[in-house]
């Protein structure tokens, strides 16, 4: 590491800014490997896509697409395959760890470590987690309620390419150059150009800022969507509770994002300007960017794991075949969880020399929220009560989800003790808590989600062989993982590091280190089930549309559902909209439909995003006439696309008539 | 440190609270197989009364928690959809009753949680200076602690001590029951300063200073490290530390006197330079005034230091219209103990100047030494 006056070692090209061959890790030979499989992968899925003719079909039909349902399928497969990276990365420390003991250096440098675990918290997060969360929202809550796209389709579009945008600069960053070597909030110093002047840090920043307006503009929609596009009778407090979530959720993005967009821009300027705000001298002040970095990230984890929570309220109430116990209750445990999700973020330094009073006051904050994360708990398990519980996957991962989640939540409110904090922060205690609630809530919570949707999305169930297999290998592999990191947090071990000197605590991270590998397991079952269920997707094929038995809106038109979602907008009189139509024999009309103004397809979210791929490259290697060519190419085509016009048609009445005929007849199938 | 046995808080547990002994039940296959849970089994007051805290929240968490687990294991069995005994109610999802103690039920648990956070949190607030050796001995009135400054350099650890005027590099060391009070900083990055045995972690961040009063009770050698990720050399910024008896203490005070190398403003600034896995140094003098020019990023010669850019900062705009740059013939000023270079210094600001301080004055603080903006 530099010390702190040195400027930044590079040769500035004009040409290629920063960038020289010696920027290619060719001396790492892992990452040598890595890149071959991958070229070789991609090249394979490029040639395939050209032989059979794809390309067309896929700009056509998916890449230009800003039906909210396509979109959220592509944000789920952009989380998925970013999940396989993400999960690279934990095998990796995983294996770092079990086997550096000793005078061991294991097999990573620290330069491949450090840039090993800040891309997997940071991939996690960003490109794992956030592009499920919203993926579900886009896909399920203008459906939920009645809706037959979001608020502005072509923004959604937008934000999807931006997000993907993102997640390829960081992509990019390992195998041009290297990402960040700071821990996944890149807090200064250590992020300042002093300590940290490499691409690294410039790649996480310009990654962050560009997905950011993905995810910003992304919740601005689905607030816009939920507040003003339900159906007639739909008040506020008879939507489907996951929409309820989904708003909070979205509240939560649009006001903690700009917070990051903000503290990262300061830090560009720190890196690119010479700026003092973060700086060690001249006035600069690290603790505002710790504050700043985490006045967003606590709310970020609510934005994670609330759309979850009413994930698991459809599921456990659907497969009870019961209502949701405590309707009211649980909309206002979601408030109560939004606002306060703004008043703890100090939890994450008590260690950095805050006063008691100071610390007390976040401590208790702190612990305020599990009241209304309880209150939900016990609203759960008061809907499985004299229910008719059927265990089906997304049930068996709602059960998973109520026992672990409760663990995970537990030591969360211990951590929250600022003297117990003193002794477990930054300690693998804190680590296995966080994985304890991420993989227990988010990660469970998603895997719900998809075996419950999946029939929704493509009209055949999920196979349930493999599923159940996935299933038992994640949740045995999450507790295998992480209660040995408890373990090791009581024995005073902290995160982060790559070598160790106790040969006692090796044992622990060597079954840490199985229970990674069976999670790996249960990743490859996972993927084997949407193998299988797809080569199988006649014998498991729904007509219904509705092959849970399901409540709410959703399921009561076909799988997957037309262009339009709804012939007729559903009118809704109850909070569970679809069981009681249901209950009151509701007859499917088979006549009389209208013409549907649709949004129209556009490419203009594809090409800003690729221009704004173009700017974070030029920006981070310091090309600067890349740079600007870019953001000028981004204003002309954003102003250009103001000038389009062509930007809604109808479908015809013969289109809507002859699919809706053909559900009409497949239904008659279904019951003869 | 790998001390393989019965942990000692098994021992004095006091029988009016058999709910820890139901948590020391629960953690004690692990703790037999997997030797020391230092975090569980410390050897310094603070640190004790931190994993007191620990068990006594966990233990009030788990009266909520273990029911609630029975309860989704038993309905999760009793009312699956097979077993047609069981009610099914399809439309009954709201019961006053049943909200008010779901409610109140995790609030009462937490009301007592956040009534032992605030004291807890007063009490062990690590600035707080100590009032006990352990739970039965009070610190005798005029004890004086330990002092120790501690810097966290590029990778390894700066222990200095002022009363002895000797630094030692990647080792610590103090008496038995007599309490230490830190000061920290930082050279460059942050780095968290922990030792479980002895007491909570603190951060120790480059141009800032926190503290930390802590006690150790048992003699021994236990091992401390930086918890906060602090670049590539992170791993190994490990060091030993040493609970001595008063003749040991004094024993190893002499040794490090005998060490014929000087902590000067120059040998620090090798030492600042970034290395890794670092063996013990020890120096027999220390500069005065060191760690406070750690704190202020002025030991370089020819910086300002942070204390004198603040206080010229809050200056007076009458004393500003004497600073380079103004036109105005130039005055000697007063030295500041903290400045190595003869770039100068404002004198202290009073109290009163700072209101003197309006938009008419221009930002004069700049110094030549400072990068422009």
């Amino acid at each position: 590491m530099a010390s702190p006056m040195t400027v930044s070692p590079f040769a500035v090209s004009p040409l290629f800014g920063r960038f020289t061959l010696e920027s290619l890790p060719l001396h790492e030979p892992i990452v040598v490997a890595t890149f071959v499989a991958v070229a070789l992968g991609g090249a394979a899925l490029l040639a395939a896509l050209t032989k059979f003719k794809l390309w067309g079909y896929l700009w056509k039909e998916w890449f230009t697409s800003v039906d909210h349902k396509k979109i959220g399928i592509m944000y789920m497969i952009l989380g998925i395959v970013m999940l396989l990276r993400g999960f690279s990365d934990a095998i990796m420390m995983r294996l770092q760890q079990a086997i550096a003991f000793g005078g061991s250096e294991g097999y990573l440098n620290a330069h491949h470590y450090d840039q090993v675990f800040t891309a997997h918290g940071v991939i996690m997060i960003f490109f794992v987690a956030m592009p499920i969360v919203t993926g579900l929202m886009n896909y399920v809550v203008p459906l939920q309620i009645g809706a037959r796209d979001v608020s502005f389709p072509f923004l959604n579009n937008f934000s999807f390419w931006m997000t993907a945008s993102g997640a390829v600069l960081v992509m990019m960053s390992l195998f041009v150059g290297e990402f960040a070597q700071t821990g996944w909030l890149a807090m200064p110093p250590l992020s300042g150009i002093a300590a940290s002047p490499g691409v690294g840090v410039d790649y996480y920043i310009w990654a962050l800022q560009i997905a950011g307006v993905g995810t910003l503009l992304s919740g601005v929609n689905l607030i816009a969507t939920i507040v003003k596009m339900r159906a007639p009778g739909m008040s506020m407090m008879k939507m489907p509770i996951f929409c309820w979530t989904s708003l909070c959720t979205n509240i939560l993005i649009v006001a903690a994002f700009p917070v990051l967009t903000a503290v990262l821009a300061l830090l560009s300027l720190d890196r690119y300007a010479g700026t003092a705000f973060f700086t060690n001298t001249l006035g600069g002040n690290p603790m505002m960017y710790v504050n700043l970095i985490w006045i967003w990230g606590h709310p970020e984890v609510y934005i994670l794991i609330l759309p979850m929570f009413g994930v698991f309220s459809e599921v456990t109430s659907t497969f009870s075949g019961k209502r949701l116990f405590g309707y009211t209750s649980m909309v206002y445990a979601t408030l109560v969880i939004t606002i306060l999700a703004y008043l703890v973020w100090l939890h994450h330094f008590f260690t950095m020399g805050s006063g008691a009073s100071v610390n007390s006051f976040f401590g208790i904050t702190t612990m305020i929220i599990s009241i209304p994360t309880g209150a939900k708990i016990f609203n759960w398990l008061f809907t499985m009560y004299r229910g008719r519980v059927r265990f089906e996957l997304p049930m068996m991962w709602t059960v998973a989800f109520m026992i672990t989640f409760t663990l995970g939540g537990m030591t969360g409110v211990l951590l929250a003790v600022p003297p117990a904090d003193f002794v477990l922060h930054n300690s693998l205690f804190l680590v296995a808590h966080f994985h304890n609630v991420i993989i227990g809530g988010v990660l469970f919570g998603a895997f719900a989600a998809i075996n419950y949707w999946w029939p929704k999305a493509f009209g055949f169930k999920l196979e349930t062989t493999w599923g159940k297999r996935s299933f038992w290998l994640w949740v045995s592999g999450f507790y295998f993982a992480f209660v040995p990191l408890y373990v090791l947090g009581l024995m005073g071990v902290t995160r982060r590091l790559r070598t160790f000197d106790d040969p006692s605590l090796q044992i622990w991270f060597i079954i840490a280190g199985f229970g990674a590998f069976l999670i790996a397991l249960g990743i490859a079952a996972m993927l084997v089930q949407f193998y299988v269920s797809i080569r199988d997707r006649e014998q498991l094929r729904d007509v219904t549309g509705d092959p849970w038995n399901g409540r709410t809106l959703e399921w009561a038109t076909s799988s997957p559902p037309p262009d339009y979602n709804f012939a007729f907008t559903p009118v809704v009189h109850d909070g569970d909209a679809w069981a009681d139509m249901k209950a009151r024999g509701y007859q499917r009309p088979i006549s009389g439909y209208r013409p549907i103004h649709m949004p129209s397809n556009t490419g203009t979210g594809v090409i800003l995003a690729a221009l704004s791929v173009a700017f974070g490259t030029g920006m981070i290697w310091y090309v600067w006439w890349l740079a600007v060519v870019s953001i000028v190419g981004i204003l002309a085509v954003a102003i250009g696309h103001t000038f389009n016009y062509k930007r809604d048609f109808y479908i015809p009445v013969e289109d809507v008539t002859r699919h809706e005929d053909a559900r009409t007849t497949a239904l008659m199938g279904a019951v003869a | 440190m790998s001390q393989c046995s019965t942990p000692a808080y098994l021992a004095p547990m006091p029988a009016r609270r058999p709910f820890k002994r139901l948590i020391a039940a629960a953690l004690l296959p692990a703790l037999l197989s997997g030797c020391d849970l230092v975090v569980m089994n410390p050897m310094g007051d603070v640190a004790i009364q931190q994993r007191n805290l620990v068990i006594f929240a966990l233990a009030l968490m788990l009266l909520i928690v273990i029911p609630v687990i029975a309860l989704v294991a038993l309905f999760a069995w009793r009312y699956r959809a097979s077993n047609t005994d069981a009610r099914y109610e399809p439309d009954w999802d709201h019961s006053t009753q049943l909200e008010l103690v779901i409610w109140s039920a995790p609030l009462l648990i937490v009301i007592a949680l956040g009534a032992v956070t605030w004291t807890g949190t007063h009490l062990l607030d690590p600035y707080r200076p100590l009032e006990r050796l352990d739970a039965t001995r009070p610190v005798a009135a005029g004890t004086k602690p330990l002092q120790v400054q501690v810097v966290a350099l590029d990778w390894k650890w700066l222990f200095i001590y002022p009363e002895y005027g000797i630094a030692t590099v990647n080792e610590l060391a103090a008496p038995v029951d007599r309490p230490i009070q830190f000061r920290l900083t930082s050279s460059s990055v942050m780095n968290a300063f922990y030792v479980p045995t002895l007491a909570g972690m603190i951060y120790a961040m480059p141009s800032m200073e926190t503290n930390l009063h802590a006690v150790i009770n048992k003699p021994g050698n236990y091992a401390g490290f930086s918890a906060n990720y602090s670049g590539a050399g992170f791993s190994g910024m490990r060091f030993r530390f040493h609970g001595l008896d008063d003749a040991g203490f004094a024993a190893w005070v002499a040794q490090n006197r005998k060490a014929p190398l000087p902590l000067s403003r120059a040998n620090y600034l090798k030492l600042e330079k970034p290395t890794e896995k670092v063996p013990v140094i020890r120096f027999g003098r220390v500069q005065p005034g060191l760690f406070d020019a750690v704190v202020n990023q002025c030991v370089r010669p020819g910086t300002t230091c942070m204390s004198d850019m603040m206080r010229r900062d809050v200056g007076d705009s009458a004393a500003m219209t004497h600073m380079p740059g103004m036109g105005m013939p130039q005055r000697p000023r007063p030295q500041s103990p903290l400045t190595t270079s003869d770039a100068g210094a404002a004198p202290p600001a009073k109290p009163a100047d700072i209101r003197q301080r309006g938009p008419a004055a221009p930002d004069q603080s700049r110094t030549p030494h400072q990068k422009p903006l």
